[in-house]
């Protein structure tokens, strides 16, 4: 770990404030990913500013019937809401599938969002890793892929974003707020936050230097049936292999997200309109043109079954 | 005192003491979070600086250059040590790579330096400021493209490589029902919680380790022997020991380069691996790849059984004994194992719990049930149909004790295995698939000599000292119960001291022969503290019965304590053993029963039941006893559904080499798990008539999951770990 400064800010102004002040600094919340990675010097700010204490840790409604979730909400109180769980239960679900009691006590909203993938060449220095180090190769193409991408993928990276909320707020259509370093508000839908590899999988998200998450807003509730599968080998404290996480109507149409495919959640608007022909039809649609090593291609039966099995489960 | 005879009645007899369950002794320090482990024995010597292990980025080749400039300019740096500076270093005898290197590099993350600082901080970003340029060499690192190079090994800590009996080759061509598959099973991490970590400090030349550390008196052996100075300049101090597993058997980097650290920072020095370099750093169970044949009658007896394993290691390693059980397991008249050893540029391969059977029995135990499945019998059946009474190899030795069929039966009765449907994929439990899965356990018994230093105090407390150390296995606390029956006093008048090598030499903890053989030592030192005592009050040692704190022989009855009103009274010994290991082979033996379900839509695989049925000598301490068993049950489920080294057969390395991604079971894996011991004393192996269970606990486990996600799924997966890709293509269809 690199020596580093460090400063707590009380307003998100100051936060961008301090971020103009300090290149190299980086945003730190519930530190629940970031800190390990600057013990492996893979992040290596030279300064941190704690957002952790921002009056950004309420759950307001939205005057269009939504929720509106503040950055620093965290994963344990957001998954215990009652209007979460009520509402938006697939929110609920994806949540308490992700991580353990400890970590979502400390991890946030928005740093959930953020969190970075869990390749273990990215994790690994000695390795080549264009995420890590733009321009030295990606020693997972060809490596261990068991875990990795097969849709959306590059010749640059084909890591994964290890995110459980963030599948099910793709489901939403949840909304990203921020703040940028003049102090200018924006939105930012979910769809559009995650940066496709392509040959920069170093740039992960549409956030540009310095623009910090204000929020997560929800639309109004959607209803349905709201149910998050997480595929793993052991039953907890494991990311997904692939997740699925739907909410289905009761004529038979709904939504759908998965986990564990690619560089962000995966939604395709289109497979949602194939949802009352079945898995088969939804799995063709999301996973067209998918892309596999010998070692994940297991996950397009995965998914589709996954998702089968989820379906028949929705109709009770 | 030398056990050459088998036991008679002893005072173990009467298990006021001994037998009973007992929580450990020091188990409220342990979970209290006061007993202090090597790193954290800030009490232990002052001005201690923190060392940082900078490890190969590369498998195999050499190091070019390394630029210290930066890193020794860094603040609060002390020292850097590589071994361009470290001077000569030799080699351990338990160690196969040497455990600094350069400039050659055996295998990734081999350490090539360490960094000294004031603080653990400095050090560490210190470390990553150290410039190192490589040559790469070409490696070899995948087994299965190097078996036709693999050679027949020597005669691996008393294991021949190879064995016939009877004509195999011919019994097996002619055999009516015949079995023939590959099985393979992959490079485990031990992963225990406490990383290997010491602090060194050193006065003028002699060297302290407070370290972790499963056998004390090999490894200061090897710390010697690896710094050139001699074996009484070493001390090692190791009393509490966070899980071990094998990984602690012998001397590592953690040890050697605080010693070389300290000495150039002239301070002490305390150093832990990081968990990311545990895996590739250190040793781990190698990968193997196992042939199995099998011939039988269609009435389900076997003729002839055929065992074949490869495994590799770097040069001058060995190999993972795999065959070593189906030498004694089943009777068969026709038989053949073999042992082969590649290789490999990879991590150094070498024990973790219950090595050779662990994997053997993950391959055997499945090959088993697929045979009892051709010959359409019952699998418990099946194996109590052959077992045997005789080492089949050598049918005039007889085994001391052989209660597998017991095992199997009990055990069946209490899981309910009668109530089973033989054809598997028919057990519909909503949208799990359910199967139960059974397999044998085996591991056999071995005794070391063992010494105790054993005192009786004014105060009439007795004082036990050993270099045994306690893994987390219960020695302190069998040991104490040990103490407090020979001389009749309660348990806690009776205080352990362990793993510091100022103590005699005991046994040490590795392949399950701990229990027996450091109370067998402590047993002689306490019969002959009896005599001491005994002679002091003037009663005849021959007839004087300890009970209750007193002494009493001829009407008489003395306090214990008089003996020592004016001081101490100390006895030492060492138990050693005759050839009743040879007279008569000495295993402990087991069945493990497994209730596994299957999601029918995803594959995952949860367990719903786990069942032990153990028969393994006296049991000293059944709660300790218990605990290890079901420690190596959940172990067992880990190498059955996720435990795996994935290999990068490019460069050379385990890739997943943290905790995240090198999954153990969670308390979300472990279902129920009940464990029954079978009354049983074995004569044969010490005055204590017990054996060990801590890895026997861990035998066949893995193959009960896996002939359970058969018989749920009728899915055979023949490669470990069993993982839901390898099943998703053949589950059913879902409505």
């Amino acid at each position: 770990m690199k020596s580093f400064t460090y400063e707590r800010v009380d307003t998100p102004a100051a936060a961008t404030a301090a971020f103009a002040r300090t290149p190299g600094a980086r945003f730190i919340a519930g530190g629940t990913n970031l800190l390990d990675l600057m013990k492996l010097e893979i992040e290596t700010p030279s300064h941190l500013i704690d957002v952790s204490r921002l009056k950004l840790d309420t759950i307001e409604p939205t005057s269009d019937g939504g929720l509106r979730i503040g950055a620093m909400v965290r994963n344990t109180d957001l998954a215990a809401d009652a209007r979460i769980r009520r509402d938006y239960g697939l929110v609920s679900r994806a949540l308490v599938a992700g991580a353990s009691g400890q970590l979502r006590n400390k991890a946030t909203t928005a740093g959930n969002l953020l969190q970075r993938t869990r390749c273990p060449y990215f994790y690994d220095t000695n390795q080549p890793c264009n995420k890590r180090q733009p321009g030295s190769g990606c020693a997972a193409i060809g490596g261990f892929s068991r875990l990795h991408a097969v849709v959306g993928a590059s010749e640059a990276c084909i890591a994964t974003h290890p995110s459980d909320m963030a599948v099910a707020m793709q489901a939403l259509d949840a909304t990203v707020e921020t703040v940028d370093k003049a102090g200018k508000a924006r939105r930012i839908a979910l769809a559009d936050f995650y940066r496709a590899p392509g040959s920069t999988p170093h740039l992960e998200t549409a956030l540009a230097p310095g623009e910090l998450i204000t929020a997560v807003t929800l639309p109004k509730p959607v209803g349905g049936t709201h149910i998050y599968h997480k595929v793993r080998d052991r039953a907890s404290y494991a990311f997904a292999l692939v997740s699925v996480g739907v909410v289905v109507q009761p004529d038979g149409s709904g939504r759908v997200a998965l986990g564990g495919v690619g560089y962000k959640p995966w939604r395709v608007k289109a497979a949602d309109a194939e949802l009352p022909r079945g898995a088969k039809a939804v799995t063709s649609a999301l996973l067209a043109g998918a892309k596999t090593s010998h070692e994940n291609a297991y996950k397009l039966p995965l998914v589709e079954r996954t998702l089968a099995g989820v379906l028949a489960q929705a109709k009770g | 005192m030398k056990f050459d005879t088998p036991a008679t009645e002893n005072p173990i007899d009467q298990l006021k003491v001994v037998g009973k369950p007992t929580s450990r002794i020091e188990g409220p320090l342990k979970t209290s979070g006061t007993a202090p482990y090597a790193y954290e024995r800030h009490d232990a010597v002052p001005n201690q600086a923190y060392g940082f292990i900078v490890g190969s980025a590369i498998a195999k080749g050499r190091i070019a250059s390394i630029d210290l400039a930066e890193a020794k300019a860094a603040p609060g740096v002390l020292a850097i040590v590589t071994a361009a500076s470290a001077g000569t270093l030799g080699k351990g005898d338990f160690n196969t790579a040497r455990l600094l290197g350069g400039p050659e590099i055996q295998h990734y993350h081999q350490a090539i330096a360490i960094v000294v600082a004031e603080s653990f901080e400095q050090a560490r970003a210190a470390a990553g400021l150290v410039r190192v340029r490589y040559t790469r060499d070409k490696g070899n690192f995948d087994l299965a493209s190097s078996l036709d190079g693999a050679i027949k090994p020597p005669a691996f800590f008393g294991t021949e490589p190879d064995s016939s009996f009877g004509d195999f080759d011919a019994a097996f061509a002619s055999a009516p029902v015949k079995l023939d598959e590959h099985y393979t099973t992959p490079d485990h991490s031990h992963a225990m919680m406490e990383p290997h970590a010491s602090i060194a400090s050193w006065d003028g030349d002699k060297l302290t380790l407070w370290t972790s550390n499963q056998m004390i008196a090999w490894s200061v052996g090897d710390v010697a022997k690896t710094l050139g100075i001699p074996r009484e300049n070493v001390r090692l101090v190791s009393p509490y020991i966070g899980g071990g597993f094998g990984g602690k058997l012998f001397v590592r980097a953690d040890a050697i380069l605080a010693a070389l650290g300290a000495k150039a920072a002239g301070r002490p020095v305390k150093v832990a691996l990081p968990r990311p370099l545990i895996a590739n750093n250190t040793t781990h169970r190698p990968a193997t790849i196992q042939r199995i044949r099998l011939g039988a009658t269609p009435d389900g007896k076997l003729t002839s059984i055929g065992h074949e394993s490869w495994s590799g290691d770097l040069k001058g390693g060995g190999p993972e004994t795999a065959v070593g059980q189906t030498r004694l397991l089943y009777a068969a008249p026709h038989r053949m194992t073999a042992m082969r050893l590649a290789v490999l540029d990879l991590p150094e391969g070498n024990a973790m719990r219950a090595p050779g059977e662990a994997p053997g029995l993950m391959a055997l135990e499945i090959a088993i049930d697929e045979m009892a499945e051709k010959l359409g019998m019952d699998p418990v059946a099946f194996r109590i149909l052959n077992d045997t009474q005789v080492d089949p190899e050598k049918p005039e030795r007889k085994f001391s004790q052989r209660q597998l069929n017991e095992c199997l039966r009990i055990g069946a009765d209490k899981f309910g295995w009668a109530s089973r449907n033989p054809k598997p994929g028919l057990t519909r439990d909503g949208r799990w698939l359910v199967g139960t899965g059974v397999a044998a356990a085996f591991r056999n018994n071995l005794n070391e000599k063992s010494a105790a230093r054993v005192r009786l105090d004014r105060a009439g407390r007795v004082i036990v000292e050993t270099d045994m150390t306690d893994i987390g296995t219960g020695s302190y606390t069998i040991i104490a119960q040990t103490a407090a029956e020979m001389l009749g006093v309660p348990l806690d008048r009776v205080e352990v001291r362990l793993g510091d090598s100022l103590f005699p030499v005991s046994a040490g903890s590795g392949g399950q022969w701990g229990a027996n053989s450091s109370t067998a030592g402590v047993y002689a030192a306490c019969a002959k503290l009896r005599t001491a005592i005994a002679q002091k009050l003037g009663l005849d040692p021959a007839k004087a019965a300890f009970a209750n704190g007193k002494v009493s022989a001829g009407g008489k009855s003395i306090a214990l304590a008089r003996a020592a009103a004016d001081g101490e009274v100390v006895a030492e010994d060492m138990m050693e053993y005759g050839d009743l290991a040879q007279t008569f082979q000495q295993s402990t033996f087991g069945a493990h029963f497994v209730e596994a379900a299957v999601d029918a839509a995803t594959g995952e695989i949860r367990l719903r039941r786990m069942l032990a049925v153990c028969a393994a000598g006296r049991i000293l301490n059944p709660k300790a006893a218990r605990s290890q068993v079901i420690g190596a049950m959940t172990m067992g489920a880990g190498a059955a559904l996720m435990e795996e080294l994935a290999v990068d057969k490019r460069f050379g390395f385990f890739v997943n080499h943290d905790l995240a991604g090198y999954e153990v079971p969670v308390h979300a894996d472990i279902p129920s798990q009940d464990v029954i011991f079978l009354d049983e004393v074995d004569p044969t192996t010490s005055p204590m008539k017990a054996k060990g269970v801590g890895e026997l606990g861990i035998c066949g486990v893995a193959a009960a999951v896996a002939n359970a996600v058969y018989h749920a799924t009728g899915i055979r997966v023949r490669n470990y770990p069993v993982t839901l890709d390898k099943l998703i293509d053949r589950l059913p269809a879902i409505a």
